[in-house]
């Protein structure tokens, strides 16, 4: 048999459901093999906690499933496993991330190819359960891949395809794959659920280059002084810098065996759009249908990118992207507090710096999970137009009440 | 015969023996010495002080556990002064993470070694200070233990934070100076008595916990050897003189462990399974003063002071060691 023929028939045998997105990831989960699981439940992650526990329980998936005591402990006991050769997966949110906080940049540093799926909640205070993505860009700096999906089909597709980056020899990192908490986690969608086998073919068993062995002793975590601090650190950006180009290849290596194309960025309606609009994860949905809506009505060109990988930062392809842009506007789910607008926003001026004249305008909103309605988006659209002629704030707050 | 003291049993046995052999030539002593390997898993080269109690209770571990090993370590005096990059002490694999989080790495090394089927050739060892212990890392530790992970944790206690110079811990005794805990007009030093970990850990209801001393190698080497048999997390809690944090000449490390033991200010006992048994008797009780005043972070303690500390004593000698 031809191998496009033997990958058809293990297309055959994978299947379509409706589910949510933390079945999906749990899905994913299973399908990748996962040797150890170590999660804290929080919501709205907890339903990824639960569908893994259950998979674990039903023998489905044969994991060590740790019921670690704080998310601390998660990703700490995550770093042990995958120190010691294991492929391994942790899940959190919110106020659990910050705990982890401490250990995010330890897993980078130990260049351990942990896969986590992070379900996008505000930060407290005040305490709120609801989807924004502060969480995330708070950890931006951590030195994890991040990966900010739309659909619950692209969130079990990014995590398989997290495997295959993290693992490649060339990057052993670790990456974060972002699920707007709720309105996706939540939320039931139809997903195909590729079969085990294409998996396998896509995804082959983990081979850590380095491990935990009495075979061959390591020491990991060692101190290291200002000797060698730098160049430790500088192997380690360049291997984040340079996975930019590996998740290109993965993404394509999926499309080949599995049919769903994946970009850096996605781009819709942008071909002579002169405002263009850039957002991060599900609400880009309401956004095309918004421009879809405006270009009915009212003959607007406007375009979008979607940002599916923020770290590495594509600053070639948005550079491309937004080449023939007069206004930006960047509509996101977190703030930057005392440099305004989000974090999105502020990367995106810094790339465009003495590259383009474009304006870029910074849209704040639902943060907390406050709802972004289209006439926001509408009234965002509208503020960019204005900017073409007059001169416009630089940042603004969508939704806000004024009291 | 000096050397021989340190073993328990053969204390307890010389009293019967009707042969009164000396050290070298009892049978019973000869068999635990033989078991001790020659072989030096953690290297000398590391950066700790001459006569410290921690890298001695670090070697003596090793040697107990043999190669098929992977140590887990907080951060803490001894991760820092045994692997400075891109050197290393350790001959077995060994993990660093952070500081407050060993226990919880060591249960992800464990599951991992489950999950890949190797959990029957290698042991987990997890070795913290006291703050990496009772502290900040306690809450790592009590989940582990309660998870049930095969893990050998083992605390070297030399009852302060001595990585940063010297401030009080958890693990603090009463009385003692600390640069966080500094006697003056209005203060005596520590004004806390001492955490009593191995209580805790033991509430855990895990299979196997004690307390040992650097000062008698074998005692604590068998105890070593007995975690690591058993199926399930052992604890081992180790007395590990700092000379100077505690502020004495560095070659009295082993003189002043074993006068803890002999005073009463330390205790070496086991508890295997809920059975609890007292692993060494001092054949004299010491008065504690004699242990303080050997010390330059109690030098301050006033009469009435060291006569509370050695009430505290005397209440717990009688409920061990005569009831």
């Amino acid at each position: 048999m031809l191998k496009e023929e033997v990958v058809e028939e293990k297309k055959v045998k994978s299947y379509r459901d409706i589910m949510a997105g933390s079945k999906a990831v749990a899905t994913a989960v299973k399908l990748c093999d996962v040797d150890v699981v170590a999660v804290y439940p929080i919501t709205p992650q907890t339903p990824i906690a639960e569908y893994i526990a259950e998979l674990v329980a039903n023998g489905e998936l044969k994991a060590e499933y740790i019921k670690v005591e704080s998310e601390h402990s998660a990703l700490s006991a995550c770093v042990g496993a995958s120190a010691a050769g294991a492929r391994t997966f942790t899940a959190t949110s919110s106020q659990g991330l910050a705990l982890m906080h401490e250990v995010l940049f330890i897993a980078s540093g130990l260049r351990l190819p942990i896969v986590m799926v992070n379900a996008n909640r505000a930060l407290s205070a005040p305490i709120n359960i609801w989807n924004d993505q502060s969480d995330a860009m708070a950890s931006r700096e951590c030195g994890w891949i991040q990966i900010y999906v739309e659909t619950n089909q692209e969130a079990l597709d990014s995590v398989i395809m997290a495997y295959k980056i993290a693992e490649n020899k060339d990057i052993l990192l670790p990456v974060m794959v972002n699920m707007d908490g709720f309105v996706l986690t939540h939320t039931y969608e139809p997903v195909e659920i590729p079969s085990k086998e294409l998996v396998e073919e896509y995804l082959p068993k983990y081979e850590p280059l380095i491990s935990l062995d009495p075979e061959n002793p390591v020491t990991m975590g060692a101190i290291a002084d200002p000797n060698y601090y730098m160049e430790l650190k500088y192997s380690q950006v360049k291997a984040l810098e340079n996975s930019k180009d590996v998740v290109k290849k993965e993404q394509e290596e999926f499309y080949k065996l599995f049919g769903r194309k994946y970009d850096l960025i996605e781009k819709y309606k942008m071909e002579n759009a002169d405002i263009i609009l850039a957002t991060l994860g599900s609400v880009s949905g309401t956004i095309k249908d918004v421009i879809d809506k405006l270009e009915r009505e009212k003959g607007y060109k406007v375009g979008l990118v979607r940002v599916r990988l923020y770290r590495p930062f594509p600053k070639e392809e948005l550079l491309d992207a937004l080449k023939g842009a007069e206004v930006v506007g960047v509509i996101e789910k977190n703030v930057s507090p005392g440099i305004g607008g989000g974090a999105l926003f502020n990367d995106i001026k810094s790339a465009l710096y003495g590259k383009s004249d474009a304006k870029v305008i910074g849209f704040v909103a639902g943060l907390g999970g406050r709802d972004i309605p289209p006439w926001d988006i509408e009234k965002a659209i509208e503020i960019c137009t204005l900017a073409k002629k007059e001169e416009v704030e630089e940042t603004y707050w969508l939704g806000l009440r004024r009291w | 015969m000096e050397v021989a003291a340190d073993i328990p049993s053969y204390v307890k046995c010389r009293k019967v023996c009707k042969a009164k052999l000396s050290a070298n030539r009892c049978f019973k002593f000869r068999k635990l010495l033989k078991k001790v390997s020659e072989e030096e898993l953690f290297s000398k080269g590391h950066r700790a002080c001459s006569g410290c109690g921690a890298a001695l209770a670090l070697r003596l571990a090793l040697k107990a556990a043999g190669k098929n090993v992977i140590v887990v370590q907080p951060t803490g005096c001894m991760e820092v002064v045994s692997t400075p990059y891109p050197e290393t002490s350790w001959k077995v694999p060994y993990i660093h993470v952070a500081f407050e989080n060993a226990a919880a790495v060591a249960s992800g090394v464990e599951a991992a070694l489950k999950a890949l089927g190797k959990k029957d050739r290698v042991k987990v060892l997890a070795i913290g200070g006291d703050g990496g212990t009772v502290d900040i890392g306690f809450q790592a530790l009590s989940g582990m233990l309660e998870r049930g992970h095969d893990v050998v944790y083992i605390c070297y206690d030399n009852e302060a934070y001595m990585n940063t110079g010297v401030q009080r811990s958890g693990s603090t005794p009463l009385g003692a100076a600390t640069t966080t805990s500094p006697a003056g007009k209005v203060s005596f030093g520590e004004d806390r008595p001492k955490k009593d970990m191995p209580r805790i850990v033991a509430a855990h209801n895990i299979p196997y916990v004690a307390t040992a001393s650097v000062a008698f190698p074998l005692d604590y080497m068998e105890k070593v050897r007995k975690a690591l048999e058993v199926k399930g997390p052992a604890y081992i809690h180790v007395l590990a003189p700092c000379p100077p944090g505690w502020g004495y000449d560095s070659a009295k490390t082993i003189e002043l462990a074993r006068l803890a033991v002999d005073t009463g200010m330390w205790i070496l006992y086991e508890i295997e399974n809920g059975k609890e048994r007292i692993t060494y008797k001092p054949t004299v009780k010491k008065p504690v003063e004699e242990y303080l005043r050997a010390q330059k972070r109690f030098r301050h303690l006033s009469k009435d002071i060291i006569q509370r500390i050695q009430e505290e004593i005397d209440k717990r000698w009688k409920e061990i060691f005569e009831s």
